[in-house]
């Protein structure tokens, strides 16, 4: 065998992205036993790629985009935030009342490091965007080959 | 766990009986918050990625229906990597009880949610009758 496979995170011929699914799922199971609802699984998040970045989106309606919070660093990306409840007023009551409130925090982690100067965010009708580039010395870079003059 | 699991996830909703779909895309059931005020009933519900003009209100009857269609806005030439929530509509209706003075319904979007306020006809409205002593 002339590659070494199986070896590192990228290394086992699975798509880097596979190893987010795992990190997640890891992540979570340590979050969830310390909070309640169980904070690494709220938000739900669906991650979209290219080579060069990751846009991560994220439902939380009824958030003031003032107050929600994202941190990065290194590879991991963490986006915080809360929502309380409708106040009630006296003579008032819940006939239902099943919306969430409360504070929330997700992490999540990325299969390259994250170029943190260029995040940008975006929150519209209640989802939150987030670009995510890939830092500049990571992205792939086509390597010429010159050919030796006879 | 496994309960509290399933409450943070989306609930597709139930297709309604005899009733078929035009549009081929999942629908859910948004998490609603009802609220009875004195002079008043009000909806409020979860519908990321619905806006003013994609919210359908009827009240017919005493069923009041919501429907929130969402236009998704998806990343340009990105690739779905992992998804934990899914895109669809909104749709849910309701049994109101009370009368309800059905030409001062209001709703509004706001970031998401989706606020109805539904005036009680005069007629419903709980008044106190003092008794007077004999």
């Amino acid at each position: 065998m002339l590659w070494t496979t199986g070896l590192g995170r990228f290394g086992s011929g699975l798509s880097p992205w596979a190893e987010l699914e795992r990190m997640e799922n890891e992540m979570n199971r340590m979050l969830s036993r310390y909070t309640y609802p169980p904070s690494g699984e709220f938000p739900a998040v669906n991650v979209w790629g290219t080579a060069e970045q990751a846009v991560v989106t994220t439902e939380i309606p009824g958030i003031d985009a003032q107050s929600i919070e994202i941190t990065v660093a290194g590879a991991t990306f963490t986006v915080r935030g809360s929502r309380g409840p409708e106040p009630v007023q006296e003579n008032e009551s819940y006939h239902r009342r099943e919306r969430w409130h409360g504070n929330f925090s997700k992490t999540i982690e990325l299969p390259f490091t994250i170029e943190a100067d260029k995040v940008e965010a975006r929150f519209s009708k209640g989802i939150l965007y987030v670009t995510l580039p890939r830092a500049e010395a990571e992205k792939p870079k086509k390597v010429l080959v010159k050919a030796e003059k006879e | 766990m496994a309960d509290t699991t399933k409450e943070v996830q989306k609930k597709e909703a139930a297709p309604v009986e005899q009733v078929e779909r035009t549009r081929s895309r999942n629908i859910y059931t948004p998490d609603v918050d009802i609220l009875e005020k004195t002079d008043s009933i009000v909806v409020i519900a979860d519908m990321p990625g619905v806006d003013e003009s994609g919210v359908d209100i009827t009240l017919e009857k005493n069923v009041l229906s919501i429907y929130g269609t969402v236009d998704p806005e998806i990343p340009e030439k990105h690739e779905l990597i992992h998804a934990s929530y899914g895109i669809g509509d909104y749709q849910r209706s309701f049994t109101i009880s009370d009368e309800i003075d059905r030409d001062k319904i209001e709703a509004s979007v706001k970031d998401g949610v989706l606020r109805v306020i539904l005036p009680k006809a005069k007629m419903a409205q709980t008044r106190k009758i003092t008794v007077k002593a004999g």
